[in-house]
């Protein structure tokens, strides 16, 4: 019998097999993160869609009334952060499909994240400037 | 006349060496259906959104600032392009979210047999539709 496993190849490598160790289980990841932000942003998407009728035409005092309840102010800056996470995991896969070579890859990932993430402080403090009545 | 099929990508192996691999056919050689429409649908409406998100962070950054500011905004938001541009939005929104609940219920393993999947993606197509024109609705009725 022991003769017959001379033609089996282990399919691991060196350094694997040095280590002893199995997968990191990091690798979903990033998977992971897009379904968790994609079910905070279910109810967050009713609550955003609905306080935005309410607000359609309303003076600059009653947003910032609005954004003043503690209430509307913790549910949009937690949209802000599922939704700008999403977004950021959203665009990097498009990226990652369409942008062939890999220093243009690279180079227009960093810049979609440099924009995104700009994007998501600046609407987490102008929303905290007028929760918290700066 | 070759076959689209041979379309040929150049990649390295794993020893380095630059190999032809066969690429699978792309978008065009298919008939279209329902659910290759949706899945293309989904990516775009999330780029759009995402383009979208320039107006919500215009808004917030605006309404910080001051009144000034905040009615310019206003005042683009409120014109017959702004509420064609928030109509846009709304209808990439809803479809996206529709979608998204229907990519959920995939992951969760369910919904993947052929009758599944045309209805699903059905529903995701009317509810799109209802969603954004009572949306609309609403959002005429207290203007």
């Amino acid at each position: 019998m022991a003769n017959d496993n001379t033609n089996v190849s282990i399919m691991r490598s060196g350094l694997g097999r040095a280590r002893g160790l199995g997968a990191a289980k990091a690798g979903y990841h990033h998977w992971w993160a897009q379904r968790v932000t994609a079910v905070a942003l279910v109810p967050l998407t009713i609550w955003f869609i609905f306080s935005l009728i309410g607000l359609l035409g309303a003076s600059h005092a009653a947003v910032v009334t609005w954004m003043a309840s503690p209430i509307n102010l913790v549910l949009m800056l937690a949209l802000i952060v599922a939704m700008f996470h999403h977004m950021e995991l959203g665009l990097q896969v498009v990226i990652e499909d369409y942008v062939r070579a890999e220093k243009c890859r690279l180079a227009t990932l960093l810049a979609m994240k440099a924009v995104v993430w700009l994007l998501g402080l600046s609407a987490a403090v102008a929303a905290l400037k007028m929760g918290l009545g700066g | 006349m070759r076959d689209v099929r041979e379309a040929l990508m150049v990649a390295r192996n794993s020893d380095g060496k630059p190999v032809r691999r066969p690429v699978s056919p792309h978008l065009d050689v298919y008939q279209w259906s329902l659910s290759m429409a949706l899945s293309i649908l989904h990516r775009a409406s999330g780029i759009a959104l995402a383009a979208g998100s320039l107006v919500l962070v215009w808004w917030l950054v605006a309404a910080a600032r001051g009144a000034a500011p905040y009615a310019i905004v206003q005042g683009f938001l409120g014109s017959i392009f702004g509420w064609i541009v928030l109509f846009g939005w709304t209808v990439a929104l809803w479809f996206h979210f529709c979608s998204g609940i229907r990519h959920l219920v995939w992951d969760a393993g369910k919904g993947f047999e052929k009758a599944e999947y045309t209805q699903s993606g059905w529903i995701v197509v009317i509810a799109t539709g209802v969603l954004s024109v009572l949306t609309l609705i609403l959002a005429v009725a207290v203007r």
